[in-house]
């Protein structure tokens, strides 16, 4: 079985990739340290653990992509993070700490004032995430009245009105568009106007949840490449929620791989593509098309594991292909490979030991 | 043909396509073009109301003379001849299209004809009394209760209220489940009766003649606080039970969730996000109530004796003045219709999407 190479899986031109990977972004500097962060549903038949124990760290200036299925948790993680999550979710477990401060346990005025600020969302779908009865730049300008200090008097309107042109023109709109309502842009430009309000405060930490879903891709890679360009402008990090791991791997450094609300595969993207470790990893980038190579289009056999009352044991030991007793008894935990590489496989048992 | 001629020919024809262009411009915009389909609307109910009279056989003006000659005891002798010359001073000896015709003329002149039962008062006078008295009551009640039924329907909709306020209000809607004018009556007996705080009935106390005078204001006001109050109570809970459902509609939109991720404050969520969005079908719910308050509330009008349109509705249709009868409901119908013309041509206001567009 040959594993398709990373260059395989990218979908646009050289010089794309160029623009994407200027590099040295990345710092030695902790941005977000994320340690056994669990977000929990309680549901009436029993805790549905959407997000299980997640470990990570984001360096300053890292892309980092979370990936996996639908029903997988990235989101639910992303979402936990910003502490969004609504009842019956709610965060069960873990810390989360960002430039210096625990998301988890800051005050809900604190947190609410870290949002935008510090820590800001690009969200899933722009489509609807724009309020249809209020104009463009009252939307960009909501977010930076409520984040003024008491102390500190309120920007004039002509100050908001110089900040919002200036926004919209560095994510590539027209400065016009902020007198428009969202229902007469078109997705990708209602996606750019979410990226505007998302670095209108200048945050050290975007997530983006999915991005680019619904859009074509031309303007997937516009997005990608002007979400690129604004991460180094303000030299925060990026964490990329998606699922669609062509673009993660172009625009991503680190990528997470997600499955049945856990973490099971992190590591710098070109090596897991190239050599990935964990078996659902392994199945997930041989289902990628290829262009050298014409083959059944291939997919993972069977199907994820209710989120309710999982068994012991890996949660992929029903639909993987290397599975062995052990498997089925202990609950595998995250081992340190080295190079920056980590899975949750006992198949590494041995390797991680030595 | 001179220049001058011809200068003068050309500016006369680019003033008249210039006219004609007006003409359909004005025409093709959607305000003329809602007030067309509002007079249309208005000219299709009137001739319903024409025609139904007179399919149902009856002659209004014999049935008054009869009740008449039974209250008198009076012998009923030359009735039919009595009833021939008045259906002459009514014009109802008319052909059928020479009485539509007069009718759809005294339509356009907003006259309504003369009331059978309180002849010879003229149905415009009798209708704009009592309509005044409804409004008054009825249109401040129904934009009282639209507040604050909405404004408790919002709160009761918002996750982030304080758990307190679920133990106040939801009582207070059941309250809403009680008939209007088994409220009123309720509210007669204890507050007005056995209380004796305000007037048992009337829009004003009965011996005084109605003046612009502060105590004839303060008379008038505490004869409209309990008809008010049964109608408020009613309609505050179908308010709020609507804002609420639409309340919790809106949490599940992207919009809130983005709006919460941008840090903004929980009071702007609230009025700029959630509540925003959710007006949007209230405000429908509105316009249409404002148009049906002209026919008043005829069961609460009657257990208060409140000269309202809705009293006046009941003595004319239990009189059978048909023309009574006529005028109020053409009244209803223009009020309906003008609710409906004043919400399409604001609608656009308040909901961006709804674009207008041009043809």
């Amino acid at each position: 079985m040959v594993q398709p190479t990373i260059e395989e899986t990218r979908l646009s031109t050289e010089q794309a990739i160029q623009t994407y990977r200027t590099g040295a972004r990345i710092t030695d500097v902790d941005a977000l340290v994320v340690d056994g962060f669990s977000v929990y549903y309680e549901t009436d038949s029993g805790t549905v653990k959407a997000c299980d124990d997640v470990t990570f760290t984001l360096k300053q200036g890292e892309r980092f992509a979370l990936v996996g299925e639908s029903g997988s948790g990235k989101t639910t993680l992303a979402m936990g993070l910003m502490r969004l999550t609504r009842p019956p979710g709610h965060i069960a477990s873990g810390s989360a700490i960002l430039n210096g401060r625990d998301l988890t346990t800051l005050s809900d005025e604190e947190m609410r004032k870290t949002r935008l600020s510090e820590l800001a969302l690009v969200p899933q779908g722009a489509m609807n995430s724009l309020n249809p009865v209020m104009r463009i730049g009252r939307q960009i300008i909501d977010g930076i009245l409520d984040h003024v200090d008491e102390d500190d008097k309120s920007p004039t309107k002509d100050e908001l009105d110089e900040t919002v042109r200036d926004l919209l023109t560095r994510v590539g709109l027209r400065p016009g568009v902020a007198r428009l309502f969202p229902h007469e842009l078109s997705g990708g430009m209602k996606q750019r106007v979410a990226m505007a309000i998302g670095i209108s405060l200048r945050p050290r930490l975007i997530v983006a949840d999915e991005p680019t879903s619904a859009l074509d891709v031309v303007v997937q890679r516009q997005i990608m490449q002007t979400l690129g360009r604004l991460q180094e402008g303000l030299d925060a990090s990026i964490m990329l929620v998606g699922h669609d791991m062509g673009l993660v791997a172009q625009f991503a450094d680190t990528i997470g791989v997600m499955y049945a609300g856990k973490l099971v595969e992190i590591g710098p993207v070109e090596e897991v593509f190239s050599d990935p470790k964990h078996p659902y990893t392994k199945l997930l980038i041989r289902s990628l098309p290829s262009l050298q190579e014409k083959r059944e289009f291939l997919g993972i056999p069977g199907l994820p594991p209710q989120l309710i009352d999982l068994p012991v044991g890996c949660a992929f030991a029903d639909r993987c292909p290397s599975v062995f007793a052990k498997c089925r008894e202990v609950t595998p935990q995250t081992q340190d490979l080295g190079g920056r590489r980590e899975t949750a496989c006992h198949l590494y048992d041995e390797e991680a030991k030595s | 043909m001179t220049e001058q001629t011809q200068a003068v020919e050309n500016s006369s024809t680019s003033t008249g396509t210039q006219i004609i262009r007006i003409i359909s411009g004005v025409l093709g915009h959607f305000v003329v073009k809602r007030f067309l389909f509002f007079l249309f609307v208005v000219w299709l109910a009137s001739t319903v109301i024409f025609i139904i009279p007179r399919l149902s056989g009856q002659d209004p003006v014999k049935e008054k003379l009869l009740l008449e000659a039974q209250r008198g005891g009076a012998m009923q002798t030359g009735l039919d001849a009595m009833a021939k010359s008045y259906q002459k001073r009514f014009g109802l000896d008319q052909p059928m299209w020479t009485q539509y015709l007069n009718f759809l003329k005294d339509l356009v002149k907003l006259d309504l004809g003369v009331s059978i039962a309180f002849f010879p008062r003229t149905v415009n006078d009798i209708v704009f009394e009592s309509l005044m008295w409804t409004l008054g009551l009825m249109g401040t009640v129904t934009i009282l209760a639209f507040i604050l039924g909405t404004l408790a329907g919002a709160i009761l909709g918002w996750p982030r209220k304080p758990g307190w306020l679920q133990y106040i209000f939801m009582p207070l809607l059941t309250l809403s489940a009680i008939p209007q004018y088994l409220l009123a009556m309720i509210l007669i007996f204890v507050i007005a009766f056995q209380l004796e705080w305000l007037p048992l009935f009337g829009g004003y106390a009965p011996a005084t003649v109605p003046t612009l005078t502060f105590e004839f204001a303060v008379d008038v006001i505490r004869h409209a606080i309990l008809p008010a109050f049964a109608i408020i109570f009613s309609a505050i809970g179908f308010w709020a039970i609507g804002m609420r459902g639409m309340m919790i509609n809106t949490q599940g939109e992207d919009y809130m969730i983005q709006a919460d991720a941008k840090g903004l404050k929980g009071s702007r969520i609230f009025m700029r996000y959630a509540v925003r969005n959710a007006l949007l079908p209230q405000v429908t719910g509105l316009a249409l109530v404002l148009g049906t308050i002209v026919t008043g509330q005829v069961l609460v009008e009657r257990v208060f004796s409140y000269p309202g349109i809705g009293d006046i509705l009941f003595q004319a249709i239990r009189l059978s003045d048909f023309f009574v009868i006529r005028g109020i409901v053409i009244i209803i119908i223009l009020g309906i219709a003008g609710a409906t013309f004043l919400l399409d041509v604001l609608y656009p206001l308040l909901d961006p999407r709804i674009k207008v567009r041009k043809s």
